[in-house]
């Protein structure tokens, strides 16, 4: 079966995307290869180029580099960053995330939008992260972008699917994907993500932090196959009410 | 001679419309460590967000036995919140003359050292040479002296800088929030102004005399700075000067009720400790040990798990490799804390005493070696 994850036009077989900024970087490369990642986040403001220690010669082959504009406060900061992050040579994805907050990090759905729709006018492949909430997500898609990226939960907390009520509303009313971006902290998190129709998963955090990284790599990444093969082959319905007789009651009705 | 009132405005000096500091001085005046309890500490870190009645109490005496469950705690909030990064930077003084009378201070203006201060040249040929190191970050101090390290002097300082260095700091005298929005212009996005003690009594004791004698208009620097368009803004108690504890709590509360305010600015804390300098070999904390230091850091980072907190080498190298990654997420390396020295003879002399001369090498391979992740870059200036 063709089941590739589509984005900007762009084909990918997996649909585990790693979020970069909290790994040491030699567990990077491990990391991507347990997980058979082929998109990771790049946050621009931790590219040294031209120094020591850059991120970019730890990535492999082959990755589709997902760069970021954490850092930025707003929507004008946002297409800076991106514009630096296309002169510097990381192609024309970029995640546009936009913070004004230091406690929560929540993600500001209005300055997204307006980046948003800059970006998307000067032939970026937008991913926008934000806050699930319906509106912002139409205004997301009117504006150009090319997925919608929920957070689950506070970013880096583990929490899980704490808006899993409003993913599944965008799940079913955007047609974008939907890629789940932050707060998934365990691989049936993402797995029951993945089941309710999301298109990926992109985590860093629960991944980061694992005793065992490269494992909790290879982990997520089967999470996230399951979850899929589930999706596609039509969940069993679950009755809300009472059970269903395999003879009915009935069926001595003649019409 | 008559004394200037240490809570009253100078002319000249701006002052803006907060109420911060009177809430921080009302809480801290009321914090009493000796009424918590073990169950007080024990409820409080069950919580998964802190309030500052919880922060007083892991403060406390009675959090004593728990420092091992908040050292595990507070190591998983710093991996979560930085996961292995360690960011590493370090302080160039630029200048080391100073007009006011800190009893504590090696720069004090009646402290018979050597003053010197850098010129265009020297600070490029210091800035170029920290540079070779791989470092990209930056933190410009100057002693507290308007006449002698003017705005202007700071600002061509930054400007240099800025052209070596993607991260740019300021650790120098409170300015009014054009002064700050200036030094923004010319490159610098972060401040660090540290209150010494929060206790104004106290405070009034240890400043005799110069500008820096006047209480508010330092505590509410750091709003000045955020209102000059800085993004990020530090704050310290001089751990030893006065109670510690309360200095601590006032801190912690301090930059907690200025995040509710800005709730855009980046926050971390420093933790300096009392240091000997030249002409008072005798000037160490009495009370803070390294178990209270580190109970502080605990915290901080347990208050404020966001927070960026800096170990600075006043410390020991076994108690700051130690910290990293437990507590603290930002390093200093490669430190001088004379004027210059880096490229050239030092110019003026020291501030104080460091505990660790490591270079930034070495400080990059002690990172590595605890499995941590050494950063020189985190910041992006747009």
């Amino acid at each position: 079966m063709n089941d590739k994850l589509v984005i900007g036009g762009h084909e990918f077989e997996s649909r585990f995307i790693l979020g970069s900024g909290k790994f040491s970087l030699d567990m990077t490369k491990a990391v991507i290869e347990s997980g058979k990642v082929e998109m990771a986040t790049l946050a621009l403001r931790r590219a040294n180029v031209g120094g020591e220690e850059n991120i970019l010669d730890y990535m492999p082959k082959g990755i589709t580099l997902l760069p970021n504009t954490s850092g930025a406060r707003n929507a004008n900061e946002a297409v800076r960053i991106a514009r630096l992050a296309r002169e510097i040579g990381c192609g024309d994805f970029v995640k546009v995330e936009v913070v004004n907050d230091s406690k929560y990090l929540m993600p500001d759905n209005y300055e997204t939008i307006k980046a948003t729709e800059i970006l998307a006018k000067e032939g970026f492949i937008v991913m926008p992260y934000m806050y699930p909430d319906l509106n912002a997500a139409r205004a997301m898609t009117q504006a150009g972008a090319a997925a919608i990226m929920p957070l689950a939960a506070p970013i880096g907390s583990n929490k899980g699917l704490s808006t899993k009520d409003f993913i599944q509303i965008l799940v079913d009313e955007i047609n974008l994907p939907i890629i789940v971006d932050a707060g998934i902290g365990r691989p049936s998190q993402a797995c029951e993500a993945m089941e309710m129709g999301v298109a990926a998963i992109m985590c860093n955090t629960a991944v980061a932090t694992a005793g065992d990284v490269a494992l909790m790599a290879k982990a997520f990444r089967l999470a996230i196959e399951a979850g899929r093969a589930a999706y596609l082959s039509g969940p069993g319905r679950i009755l809300n009410y009472k059970a269903e007789a395999s003879s009915p009651l009935t069926g001595f009705l003649e019409d | 001679m008559i004394k200037t009132n240490h809570m009253e405005y100078q002319k000249g000096m701006e002052a803006i419309d907060s109420n911060i500091m009177n809430q921080v001085l009302k809480l801290t005046n009321e914090y009493d460590y000796s009424k918590y309890t073990f169950e007080d500490v024990e409820t409080a870190l069950m919580k998964s967000w802190l309030s500052p009645d919880d922060y007083g109490a892991i403060l406390s005496p009675a959090a004593a036995p728990y420092l091992e469950y908040m050292a595990r705690n507070a190591a998983m909030e710093t991996r979560k919140h930085f996961g292995s990064s360690v960011s590493m930077f370090t302080p160039l003084y630029i200048a080391n003359y100073c007009e006011n009378h800190c009893v504590y201070c090696g720069f004090n203006c009646h402290n018979k050292i050597r003053r010197g201060k850098l010129n265009s040249l020297e600070m490029e040929e210091e800035l170029k040479e920290i540079a070779t190191t791989g470092l990209r970050e930056i933190l410009i101090l100057t002693g507290e002296a308007r006449n002698a390290s003017g705005v202007q002097y700071i600002g061509d300082a930054v400007k240099l800088a800025s052209r070596y260095f993607s991260t740019v700091g300021l650790e120098i005298y409170p300015l009014n929030s054009d002064e700050y929005a200036y030094l923004h212009e010319c490159g610098a996005d972060f401040v660090c102004v540290y209150q010494e003690t929060y206790n104004p009594d106290k405070y009034q004791q240890v400043h005799p005399s110069g500008p820096k004698r006047i209480f508010p208009y330092r505590f509410n620097a750091q709003e000045r700075a955020l209102l000059g368009g800085m993004r990020g803004v530090a704050f310290g108690a001089l751990l030893g000067l006065d109670d510690f504890r309360k200095d601590a709590f006032a801190a912690g509360l301090h930059a907690y009720f200025i995040q509710q305010k800005y709730p855009h600015a980046e926050i971390s804390f420093s933790v300096p400790r009392l240091r000997p300098f030249i002409n008072n070999e005798e000037n160490n904390p009495n009370d803070v040990h390294e178990k209270q230091l580190l109970q502080v850091m605990l915290a901080y980072r347990l208050f404020m798990p966001f927070a960026g907190i800096t170990i600075s080498t006043r410390e020991r190298a076994g108690f700051r490799d130690n910290v990293v990654g437990l507590a603290a997420n930002k390093i200093s390396a490669g430190v001088s804390v004379g004027v210059g020295g880096h490229k050239n003879d030092e110019k003026g002399d020291e501030q104080f005493e460091i505990s660790d001369s490591r270079s930034v090498d070495e400080v990059h391979e002690m990172i590595l070696s605890r499995g941590l992740q050494p950063v020189y870059s985190d910041y992006i200036r747009v």
